[in-house]
């Protein structure tokens, strides 16, 4: 499976990376803002794309609602520090099917990264 | 300041400290932030707006912020590689974002971090806002989170 990372820290994208590696999914391409992240979907495609909120250039709410208006369907986790009700209500909206909040738990990323593709393929 | 922007910050820099290094931190008495005082290795700024507004700063001493970043990257990292500043914004990242999620009703956002990296350097932020010291301790040293915040006019400069 393709997942792409879309955070602006080096640092988040290589905790995600290990995660994903110990659960298999090796195929991954990384974006350090949306607007990188959208220069890159095109040639990737990815099935899964993990998306942090606070970016530069262009913040991950702008890229979801981006990419979704491109017909794209693939499942998208937002992982951030944005944890109000409000917020994540934002995001669904915006077409997230997932969110996970900063600071996070392998355990927890793992969970919602499961829960969300046998959601996608039900 | 008000007191209550203070407990969340206490909150928040325990709970990413345990939760992504699984390092307990001990809370010491939050004090003033007097001009003068003792200088800082490395320093992670973050900036707030909205309904709140003003900076936090997570500052330490060099070994302590070496020891932390080492645990929280998985690497030994020194403080002049380019990966440092990264990872210890992120922390300061992670450490406002969830203190301000604890500012019930209140629209607020975040920028993104900077980082200072320099011997024994002072932080300023705005003449007419407190900062409030809050001392850490943990198994990698000591280090602190400084709070200088306040009410804001409510429109946030960064919004999502």
């Amino acid at each position: 499976m393709k997942v792409m990372l879309v955070d602006d820290s080096k640092t988040m994208r290589n905790i995600q990376k290990g995660i994903l590696t110990q659960l298999g999914y090796t195929d991954l391409e990384e974006a350090c803002d949306g607007l990188d992240a959208l220069s890159k979907v095109g040639a990737f495609q990815p099935e899964l794309l993990l998306v942090d909120w606070n970016m530069p250039n262009m913040d991950g709410l702008t890229f979801v609602k981006k990419y979704r208006e491109q017909g794209n369907k693939s499942p998208i986790i937002m992982v951030t520090t944005e944890a109000e009700k409000s917020r994540v209500v934002e995001a669904i909206k915006a077409g997230v099917n997932n969110y996970v909040v900063k600071p996070f738990t392998p355990d927890l990323l793992g969970e919602r990264i499961k829960e969300t593709l046998s959601r996608v393929a039900a | 300041m008000d007191q209550s922007y203070i407990i969340p910050f206490v909150k928040s820099v325990q709970n990413v400290f345990e939760t992504m290094l699984q390092l307990p931190v001990q809370i010491g008495q939050p004090e003033i932030k007097h001009p003068g005082d003792s200088g800082h290795d490395v320093s992670a700024i973050i900036g707030m707006s909205g309904d709140v507004e003003g900076s936090v700063v997570l500052s330490f001493p060099t070994a302590t912020a070496v020891r932390v970043v080492s645990i929280f990257t998985g690497t030994e990292l020194q403080a002049d590689h380019e990966d440092f500043a990264d990872a210890v914004g992120e922390l300061v990242n992670m450490v406002s974002g969830g203190a301000k999620a604890q500012f019930t009703g209140k629209d607020v956002s975040i920028s993104c971090p900077s980082v200072v990296v320099g011997q024994s350097h002072q932080v300023y932020g705005r003449k007419d806002v407190v900062a409030i010291c809050i001392p850490c301790d943990s198994d990698c040293g000591e280090f602190n989170v400084e709070v200088s915040i306040r009410q804001g006019a409510g429109v946030p400069s960064n919004a999502g």
